[in-house]
């Protein structure tokens, strides 16, 4: 079994609304330091596969099929064993 | 008489509100078309009506896309059939790769529930033949997720194809900032495929019928649908 996360996050040239607000009320918070926030998703999936490889692909085609939605989303997988 | 078939999915609400408008005020002959339905057969035109069905989990329309009418519709549409997705319709629609483009947030972040208007773009569709080009419309909007967008090469070719069939205006027909307000690309408020057989828009024409009720400026578009049925 293998655990798989994936990160998926607003393509950079997309404006982010929500990143911005969350951005807006660190300001008020007095955390000036932060320069910019985007937000995305977190997904795990445990995932039965014969090795690493195979379950990299399943999870790549879950992504680009379900997961995430390309026009407006990037997605970067790591598996864990 | 044509047909006119309203998909249901788990968390749709304005299936009744399209029924209601075809049935009730144009007299149409009116389906519901259950998720888990896979015969189409008898129907001449597909309405995805609005709603959050299932629950805008993932993104909005995500789910909905792979219920098993979807693929039954996907087939319609590829051999012609007439498809309008209205809000919700409108973002499964984009999911299943009918339309080109994609729905994010709102730019401000707030779900507007108001009534906008909206100019017609172009004539040539089954959706708008009735209608002038330049034609205000006065319909309302209901949505949190209808901030469409397009990278720069869709968006051309949308322009170049005559594609969007209704932009977000003011009062007097011009393309304000403030009147775009949810931030979509081009003030896009509705746009059709190449073949121009499937629709989708963010505002909700089902509920601009009766004077009564505020407004009927919904009703050109289905008085549109309806002529173009009876010809075809």
């Amino acid at each position: 079994m293998y655990k798989a996360k994936v990160n998926v996050t607003l393509r950079p040239s997309i404006l982010d609304p929500k990143g911005k607000a969350a951005h807006h009320a660190l300001q008020n918070l007095g955390l000036n330091e932060v320069q910019q926030v985007r937000i995305g998703k977190f997904i795990e999936l445990d995932v039965e596969a014969k090795d690493e490889k195979t379950a990299k692909e399943i999870v790549e085609s879950a992504c680009t099929q379900l997961l995430a939605n390309e026009v407006m989303e990037d997605f970067e997988i790591t598996i864990e064993s | 008489m044509a047909t006119f078939g309203v998909l249901v999915f788990p968390g749709s609400n304005c299936d009744h509100d399209a029924y209601h408008a075809l049935k009730h005020v144009m007299n149409s002959e009116v389906k519901f078309l259950w998720h888990k339905d896979t015969d189409l057969s008898g129907i001449d035109f597909l309405i995805v009506p609005g709603g959050f069905s299932y629950g805008d989990y993932l993104r909005s329309g995500a789910i909905a896309r792979f219920s098993p009418v979807m693929q039954e519709v996907v087939r319609f549409a590829e051999k012609g059939g007439p498809v309008m997705g209205i809000c919700n319709g409108f973002q499964i629609l984009l999911e299943a790769g009918l339309i080109p483009g994609a729905m994010m947030h709102n730019e401000k972040l707030q779900f507007v529930c108001k009534n906008v208007y909206i100019r017609t773009e172009s004539t040539d569709s089954i959706y708008t033949s009735g209608l002038e080009k330049g034609q205000i419309l006065d319909i309302p909007v209901s949505h949190g997720e209808g901030n469409y967008f397009i990278e720069q090469d869709g968006l051309k070719s949308l322009q170049d194809n005559d594609q969007i069939l209704f932009r977000y205006c003011n009062e007097q027909g011009e393309l304000t900032e403030e009147a775009n307000f949810n931030g979509s690309v081009d003030h896009i408020a509705g746009i059709v495929n190449k073949q121009r057989n499937v629709l989708g828009m963010m505002p909700h024409p089902e509920r601009a019928m009766e004077k009564l009720l505020g407004s009927e400026d919904g009703k050109p578009i289905f008085e549109s649908i309806l002529n173009s049925l009876s010809v075809a």
